[in-house]
């Protein structure tokens, strides 16, 4: 038997390269990017080159399925947002290789901005769901996701939460699978004009109850009774199964790991039991879900009714209080305890970009500074303060431009390298066409930094794009961001303010992590 | 038997090496095991844990319930003091004494050794290397002997070579035999 201590990342990926994979799609994104990095690693004849962003990367996998090979995209959950298109019509096309679409969640949001749950996308999509609850499912199932996949001609998301994604475990490897030949499609199902389109759609709703019997039959969703069991029936999801089983080893359980939820079982647990306490990580699917098959006699309670925190991640403490199991007493939290946020690296350059934009914003009274997501995000905090919006990849550039379209000046972008290929080019291609009053600040690691330290789509080519865009070349600066160049840059920064139209300053200087990683 | 145990510190203090040396040294002797682990922003240097459950039994849920934590093993002397709630009143701290002040409001020093030296139980050293503190830990891991633990360091850090495995070693061997 051959065991491997991994985290559910690395699971996932050994599983999918045993599974005859041959190529991943990803945008790094914390929980999610330890996936593609480790198939990266270890199998190099997997086309692996990290993507421009979660839609490229969605569309690019459909298209090796098209070719009939099997394909991965990885992202975290709001990646999900960003290849939504792609994704809901990628269930009207179908698939023809197996195609795998792998959403991390991220509740609590320890490296994100929201806490979505990627099921309402799979439902959305009408397509099933795998949703793990441990790392030996999580190398199992993507394998049978695949062939679930390639059985119904439809892709399958995979669902993840961080505490799985980045927890180790031992997991027992398997046979690897040989990768699918070269078998384009010649259906006429991908071209989906409106007359095509109806007739595929229709097609996705026949399938739904095949989707279905393969989730009452999948051994991943198991009903357990238990002599001991009280009158509570439990339907916990995914990781939520670890958290009821460590504090009720004997309760009577609806495990779910695939969906749609397999209505039989959850009518078979509601008939031996009094009420249903849904236990799932995330925001309350199912839980609306077993209202509606139950009836609103039934009784049914979870994290709608109060009964688990509305938000958050689950934890083995707030489930033992769902089920009315009484905590264990620690000792008393800490009394000479200070909060300790991540902060930007000394000597990062970021640093120096703060810097200089501070002193040149407070001459401006008006200014407003829009940020965008990375590790320059923590400019938001002291000691910088200097960003007035953080919302999602690409929102800086295209923020700044409305607040200047209404009147703001100077209206300030601050994106960094990676995240403006990955959707701030648009925007400032709708600044130069409008001609707006924005000032737009690169600040160009050479990497991207936040998820450690992956190639960035643009480098090299930034001046090139945006001189391509539309921008005057008399206004793409480059500066060199070290604090012996305070002045030029703070000057450079005031005269592009001063310039009435789309002016872009790139700060480069490259990433102190990846610079200390070469130097070891 | 079991042993679930708190590693904390600061981003890049090296509180990762010392989980992969313990869970190293847990698979070869056929432990099961759970450890989550902080990935992602945390890591610039903010606050940083892993949980780290050991046992001859399976493990369920990959963190460690309030006030079941045997060991607390921190890199920081205050970071330790944001997990004790997760310590049973039987549970110890092994830390190293020396701050990581990379705040502005960092406590009073002399304040946070008084209120460390107040806790029930306590092995608090100077130091700034994470083997050191592993091998100070040793003594209370137990369901792993500290033989176990050092051949572990070998395995991984052999792919950097016989001196960082050495000098590793000897960390090890200087927190365990003071």
């Amino acid at each position: 038997m051959n065991k491997k201590l991994l985290l559910g990342d690395e699971a996932i990926a050994i599983g999918a390269i045993n599974a005859g994979l041959s190529g991943v799609y990803a945008y790094p994104g914390t929980p999610s990017t330890e996936i593609t990095e480790f198939i990266q690693k270890k199998a190099p004849e997997i086309r692996s080159r990290w993507c421009t962003n979660e839609k490229t990367a969605m569309e690019a996998a459909l298209g090796m399925s098209y070719a009939g090979k099997r394909a991965l995209v990885c992202m975290k959950h709001v990646g999900m947002n960003v290849c939504a298109d792609a994704f809901v019509n990628s269930a009207i096309t179908g698939v023809n290789g197996g195609l795998v679409v792998l959403a991390a969640d991220d509740p609590s949001m320890h490296s994100s901005q929201n806490e979505q749950d990627s099921r309402f996308y799979g439902k959305f999509a009408l397509l099933p769901i795998f949703e793990p609850s441990g790392q030996q499912e999580c190398y199992d199932m993507i394998g049978e996701a695949f062939a679930l996949s390639e059985e119904l001609k439809v892709p399958v998301l995979f669902r993840v939460v961080t505490r799985l994604a980045h927890s180790r475990a031992a997991v027992e490897i398997r046979e690897k699978k040989e990768q699918n030949a070269f078998n384009p499609s010649s259906g006429k199902g991908w071209v989906l004009l409106p007359g095509i389109a109806r007739k595929q759609y229709c097609a996705l709703l026949d399938k739904q109850e095949a989707m279905l019997d393969a989730a009452e039959k999948s051994e991943h969703n198991k009903l357990e009774y238990s002599s001991k069991a009280d009158a509570q029936g439990i339907i916990a999801c995914g990781i939520a199964y670890n958290y009821v089983k460590e504090n009720n080893p004997d309760a009577n359980i609806l495990k779910v790991s695939q969906y749609p939820l397999p209505e039989s079982k959850v009518i078979e647990l509601a008939s031996r039991s009094e009420s249903i306490l849904v236990v799932e990580d995330g925001q309350p699917v199912v839980e609306q879900d077993v209202k509606a098959i139950l009836g609103s006699d039934y009784p049914v309670e979870g994290r709608l009714t109060g009964k688990l925190p509305r938000t958050g991640e689950l934890t083995p403490d707030s489930v033992a209080e769902a089920l009315g199991i009484e905590l264990s007493e620690g000792l008393q939290q800490g009394k000479n305890l200070a909060p300790r946020p991540p902060q930007l690296c000394p000597g990062c350059g970021h640093r120096d970009v703060y810097k200089a934009l501070k002193e040149v914003a407070a001459e401006y009274p008006g200014s407003r500074i829009f940020g965008d997501i990375g590790c320059y995000t923590l400019g938001a905090l002291p000691p910088f303060q200097s960003l007035n919006s953080t919302v999602d990849m690409g929102a800086s550039i295209t923020m700044a431009k409305g607040a200047a379209d209404a009147g703001l000046f100077p209206a300030i972008a601050v994106i960094g390298d990676s995240t403006f290929t990955h959707s701030g080019m648009t925007g400032l291609l709708d600044a130069v066409n409008d001609n707006s009053n924005i000032t737009v600040i690169i600040s160009d690691n050479l990497t991207t930094g936040m998820t450690g330290g992956q190639d960035s789509a643009g480098t090299n080519k930034f001046e090139a794009i945006c001189i391509g865009l539309g921008v005057d070349p008399e206004h793409v600066k480059v500066v060199v961001p070290v604090p012996a160049n305070m002045e030029a840059i703070t000057k450079t920064i005031r005269e592009e303010i001063e310039y009435k139209g789309v002016s872009v300053i790139i700060p480069r200087r490259e990433c102190m992590q990846t610079l200390k990683r070469k130097k070891k | 038997m079991k042993k679930d145990i708190i590693l904390c510190g600061v981003g890049g203090q090296g509180i990762l090496s010392i989980a992969t040396v313990i869970g190293e040294a847990a698979t070869k002797t056929g432990l099961k095991l759970k450890q989550a682990e902080v990935h992602g922003m945390s890591q610039r240097g903010g606050d940083v844990q892993s949980n780290l459950r050991l046992s001859t039994e399976e493990i369920f849920s990959d963190l460690i319930p309030k006030g079941k934590a045997d060991i607390i093993i921190s890199m920081e002397p205050m970071e330790c003091l944001r997990y004790l709630p997760y310590l049973s009143p039987e549970g110890i701290v092994v830390t190293s004494s020396k701050p990581f002040v990379n705040i502005p409001d960092y406590p009073e020093e002399s304040a946070l050794l008084d209120e460390l030296k107040s806790l029930p139980h306590l092995e608090m050293r100077s130091l700034e290397n994470n083997m050191t503190l592993l091998g100070m830990a040793a003594k209370h891991i137990g369901i792993i002997s500290a033989e176990e633990l050092r051949d572990a360091i070998a395995r991984v850090f052999s792919a950097k070579g016989d001196e960082i495995v050495e000098r590793n070693q000897k960390a090890f061997d200087e927190g365990f035999n003071n």
